[in-house]
C-alpha cells in the first residue's frame, strides 16, 4: 500500500519535504513504519523520539496502517 | 456547566491578547485565576536567539489541547481554562502562549496550570525552531 505521510519540523528537513508518499506492505502496522522510514532516512535515529500520529491521534504500538488514513511524522515536541 | 462551555482553546497566527484570555476564564464561582505566559527569551545557551519560528500540525495541536484542558477539568475542580498558542515567527518578547486556570480556590488553580503547561510541551504537536545570528534549530530535535 502507498501512505501520504505529512512531515514536521526537523523531520521535514531530513526527509528534504514536506508529504512524502511511501510504499509499506499490506497490514504494516505503526512500528513497522517507524522501522521502514529510519531505514530510508538514518537521520531519524538521531532523534531522541519518532512518534507517528494516524488520524490526528498518536498511533499506539499495535495500530495497523490502512491507505486511506491521515499519517504524520511526529518528532519531540517543543511548543510552549 | 458542560465541558464545551468551560474550555477555551486557540492555536493562531495572531498576537495573543492576556486581557482576552482573562475575560474568558471569568466566572463567578472562581477565587484563584492562574495565568502562565510563555515568552521568547532572547538567549539559549549562551547563544543570541533572534527570532523563534512556530509550526504546529494544526488539527491533531487542537485536538491535544482540547483533551489536555478535558484532563485538567477531570483532575481539578476546573471553573474555566483557556489554552491559546501563538504559530508563525515570534521576536523577543513576544508570547507564545496563554494559559488561564480558573478554580474556587489557589492551590487547585496552581496545580492545574503546572499540568497544563508541563503536559503540553510533552504532547501537543508544535515544533519551535531557534533562530540565531550565525544559524537555526529545531528545539529538542537532538539528545
Amino acid at each position: 500500500m502507498e501512505l501520504n505521510i505529512l512531515l514536521f519540523g526537523i523531520t521535514k528537513d531530513i526527509v528534504g519535504q514536506q508529504k512524502l508518499r511511501y510504499e509499506l506492505p499490506e497490514g504494516a502496522t505503526v512500528p513497522d513504519l517507524v522501522a521502514h522510514l529510519k531505514k530510508s532516512y538514518p537521520k531519524l535515529h538521531d532523534l531522541n523520539s519518532v512518534m507517528i500520529a494516524v488520524n490526528n491521534e498518536y498511533g499506539q504500538e499495535d495500530q495497523t496502517l490502512h491507505e486511506s488514513d491521515e499519517v504524520a511524522l511526529i518528532p519531540p515536541v517543543s511548543g510552549g | 456547566m458542560n465541558l464545551s462551555q468551560k474550555i477555551s482553546i486557540s492555536l493562531t497566527d495572531d498576537p495573543l491578547q492576556v486581557d482576552k484570555v482573562l475575560s474568558l476564564v471569568q466566572s463567578d464561582g472562581a477565587g484563584a485565576v492562574d495565568v502562565f505566559i510563555g515568552t521568547v527569551r532572547n538567549n539559549t545557551q549562551q547563544r543570541t536567539v533572534k527570532r523563534l519560528d512556530f509550526e504546529a500540525y494544526d488539527p491533531m495541536a487542537a485536538k491535544e489541547m482540547e483533551k489536555l484542558a478535558q484532563r485538567a477539568c477531570e483532575q481539578w475542580p476546573v471553573e474555566k481554562i483557556a489554552i491559546h498558542h501563538r504559530k508563525g515567527t515570534l521576536y523577543i518578547g513576544d508570547i507564545a502562549v496563554i494559559i488561564a486556570v480558573a478554580t474556587p480556590h489557589r492551590q487547585a488553580a496552581f496545580e492545574a496550570c503546572k499540568f497544563t503547561i508541563d503536559t503540553l510541551k510533552q504532547t501537543v504537536p508544535i515544533w519551535k525552531k531557534e533562530i540565531f545570528d550565525d544559524g537555526e534549530v529545531w528545539v529538542s530535535a537532538h539528545p
